[in-house]
């Protein structure tokens, strides 16, 4: 069974269909890159599959390990293992980090009937986590995204990937905004959590990322669909391109 | 030429009850005196009504319609139920002073090893038996406002403290009010706190209502008077039961040097009202006064803040916060004035309301007076919903709906509760805010 399918699915937006049938089907221990130009539907993709309000499904099926995720709030996703890395992580002022991922990783754990984690056991596993990205204990300390750079918000969601160890992580465009030094250790934290359980669907517009997350598979999304899927060098392929090729095929 | 007083059903109940109650109210004299005239006043006015400005939002005629009869003094089975309804309020290491139903409870108080310049008595043995000056001065609120006017005519029981100069409290005062009786009744009680130059002290006031309380009527003032150089740190936590009115007025008198810490959270009761007059009269003094309206079903909660900069180089800041949910209605006005003497004043108030339901109302009136030329004074209210970004990026990360309000409607009111100096002190209101986080969900 495919940990992820995505069945001819079809997106309205305000009365506009985004995505027109869309077909897309993940594997544990894969990573899907999509690329595609502005406007292609990527973000809708990824915020449809994680829960967003807003998106009206007209058409087509999610199935996320053979369960209806459509059927599903955007919370009972999280805790089956969906993750969303945001492309714009939310500021949330007066709320501290350390706060907000001891919540949430007690929400899921207690929604799947696990035990909670006590405040000493939640330090020493964050700490360690925290850690590995090389993410200060004064950055936790300080509001939920607040006052953080570009490169510390995508690291604060490759944190929170990391504590609650889902088993499909959508990254959106997780390289916009980042500087090359920023955005290698991005993917380095991503890469660490690769894993045969768990899958990955990287959005991006630049091949620049797939150089440090390499995929397995890579489609190419236009005005809506897949139009086309291959290897990593269907990457290298679209930066010598581009993506007008595409344009006229969907 | 005699004025024919137009009375209504209920003015003619409440004068009957308060012919009945005189001669049993504590005071005769001046005191008694007093009360008479002050019954005069209200019965004049009755209560306040949306025509009056400073009630524009909280009309008393419609919200509670009529004052109820005094509750009898607490039997021993009264006690009892209040002593258990107590529990969940105590505060570790703190001198407990109860007022069941409005009458000081020595059995469940901490009346033993008074610290050196603490004097600590009732409200009833000071008119009965006080000294001139203390009687004045608690015969001193402003009986233009028909409800002090009414407070100041029945009241029965109350606590009053005095910390001498140079004299800081250790352990904190907590006062708390406790309804336990089965009818709706009416507790009328005042209460004054007294720091002398120097001193220092922690208030902390708890309104309750042990199980299976009526309808009930708190209608309290609290007279406070931080002397030059003291310190004052006040926590009120309004968690009366839902039926249940809380009308209290406070004055507070401040010296030169002397800081006042104040915040104030309704989460109980049905309606209920804090009028606060702060007058800062002595030159160098800070006041911090923050609030937090928890509310849903169809409570309502008036704040209503004066602070009078009378003297210079005085500092206040004010931050309020109202979470309305249900049909709820919160209110905030806050009035600030600077006289013209009152040069190098420093007033800021902010002012924010979040509105979790389409019936609930938040209305937050800042009206600014200033009559000085060099003085730094701002304000600011808004009024809005809780982010959808923001619930969606915690329900994305396995928060529930209710998880994720709560979390966001923590961190709004975290901002007032913040201003409250002492952890320990910011813990109780945390607390408080927990409880009614935990009965929504």
């Amino acid at each position: 069974m495919s940990l992820l399918e995505v069945k001819d699915l079809q997106v309205r937006v305000d009365e506009r269909e985004i995505l027109h049938g869309l077909s897309l089907t993940v594997n544990a221990g894969e990573v899907h890159a999509i690329m595609g130009p502005n406007g292609s539907g990527k973000s809708t993709l990824s915020h449809v599959i994680a829960g967003k309000p807003g998106y009206e499904v007209t058409g087509g099926e999610i199935l996320f390990k053979g369960e209806d995720l459509l059927e599903m709030s955007p919370d009972e996703r999280a805790v089956k293992g969906v993750f969303l890395a945001f492309q714009y992580p939310v500021e949330i002022p007066g709320v501290t980090t350390i706060n907000f991922l001891r919540t949430a990783l007690n929400a899921q754990r207690k929604a799947r009937g696990e035990a909670e984690f006590l405040v000493p056991d939640f330090l020493k596993k964050m700490r360690s986590v925290a850690g590995s990205l090389n993410i200060p204990m004064d950055m936790l300390k300080r509001g939920v995204n607040v006052g953080f750079s570009g490169g510390e918000k995508k690291r604060n969601e490759i944190l929170q990937m990391a504590l609650f160890e889902p088993s499909l992580c959508i990254l959106d465009e997780m390289d916009s905004g980042l500087d090359i030094d920023a955005l290698r250790v991005a993917a380095d934290g991503v890469n660490a959590l690769r894993s045969p359980e768990r899958a990955m669907v990287v959005i991006t517009h630049y091949q620049r990322l797939l150089n440090y997350i390499v995929p397995d598979v890579v489609h190419v999304m236009s005005k809506g669909r897949v139009v086309k899927s291959g290897g990593k060098e269907l990457a290298l392929e679209l930066e010598a391109s581009g993506y007008a090729q595409f344009e006229d095929a969907a | 030429m005699n004025l024919v007083v137009a009375k209504t059903e209920t003015g003619r109940a409440l004068s009957d009850i308060f012919d009945v109650a005189r001669d049993r109210l504590p005071g005769g004299g001046k005191v008694a005196d007093a009360r008479q005239q002050a019954f005069e006043i209200y019965e004049r006015a009755g209560l306040p009504h949306r025509r009056i400005e400073d009630w524009k939002y909280t009309d008393l005629r419609v919200l509670m319609r009529e004052v109820l009869p005094p509750a009898p003094a607490p039997d021993a089975a009264a006690v009892k139920r209040a002593g258990s309804a107590l529990k969940p309020h105590a505060i570790a290491g703190a001198r407990r002073l109860v007022l069941v139903d409005g009458v000081f409870a020595a059995q469940l108080s901490d009346t033993d090893d008074f610290e050196q310049g603490l004097s600590v008595r009732t409200l009833r043995e000071v008119l009965e038996a006080g000294d001139a000056a203390l009687q004045a001065q608690l015969l001193s609120p402003d009986s233009s406002d028909p409800m002090v006017a009414l407070n100041s005519a029945m009241m029965t029981d109350g606590l009053v403290i005095e910390v001498a100069d140079g004299v800081v409290l250790t352990k904190p005062l907590h006062i708390v009010h406790i309804a336990t009786a089965a009818q709706p009744l009416a507790m009328f009680t005042r209460s004054l706190l007294k720091l002398g130059k120097t001193a220092g002290a922690t208030l902390v006031e708890s309104y309750i209502g042990a199980d299976g309380v009526k309808a009930y009527q708190v209608h309290d003032s609290l007279l406070l008077t931080v002397g030059d150089g003291a310190r004052l740190d006040h926590v009120r936590l309004i968690e009366d039961s839902r039926e249940a009115f809380n009308i209290c007025a406070a004055v507070v008198t401040l010296g030169a040097h002397a800081h006042f810490n104040t915040f104030g959270m309704t989460s109980g009761g049905n309606v209920s009202r804090y009028q606060a007059v702060i007058a800062v009269a002595g030159e160098h003094s800070r006041v911090e006064t923050s609030g937090v309206n928890l509310l849903n079903g169809r409570q309502h909660a008036d704040t209503t803040l004066f602070l009078d900069h009378a003297v210079p180089n005085g500092t206040s800041h004010e931050i309020f916060r109202a979470v309305v949910d249900d049909r709820g209605h919160s209110v905030f006005q806050g009035r600030i004035i600077v006289r013209p003497k009152a040069q190098k004043t420093d007033a800021r108030m902010m002012t924010r309301a979040l509105l979790l339901s389409d019936d609930a109302e938040a209305d937050n009136k800042p009206e600014l007076e200033i009559f000085a030329d060099d003085v730094a004074c701002g304000h600011g209210a808004t009024t809005g919903a809780l982010d959808e970004s923001l619930l969606f990026y915690l329900r994305a990360r396995g928060l529930s709906e209710k998880e994720a309000q709560a979390l966001l409607i923590q961190a709004f009111v975290g901002e007032a509760i913040e201003q409250i100096a002492s952890d320990d002190l910011r813990g109780l209101a945390i607390s408080a805010a927990e409880r009614w986080l935990a009965a929504r969900s």
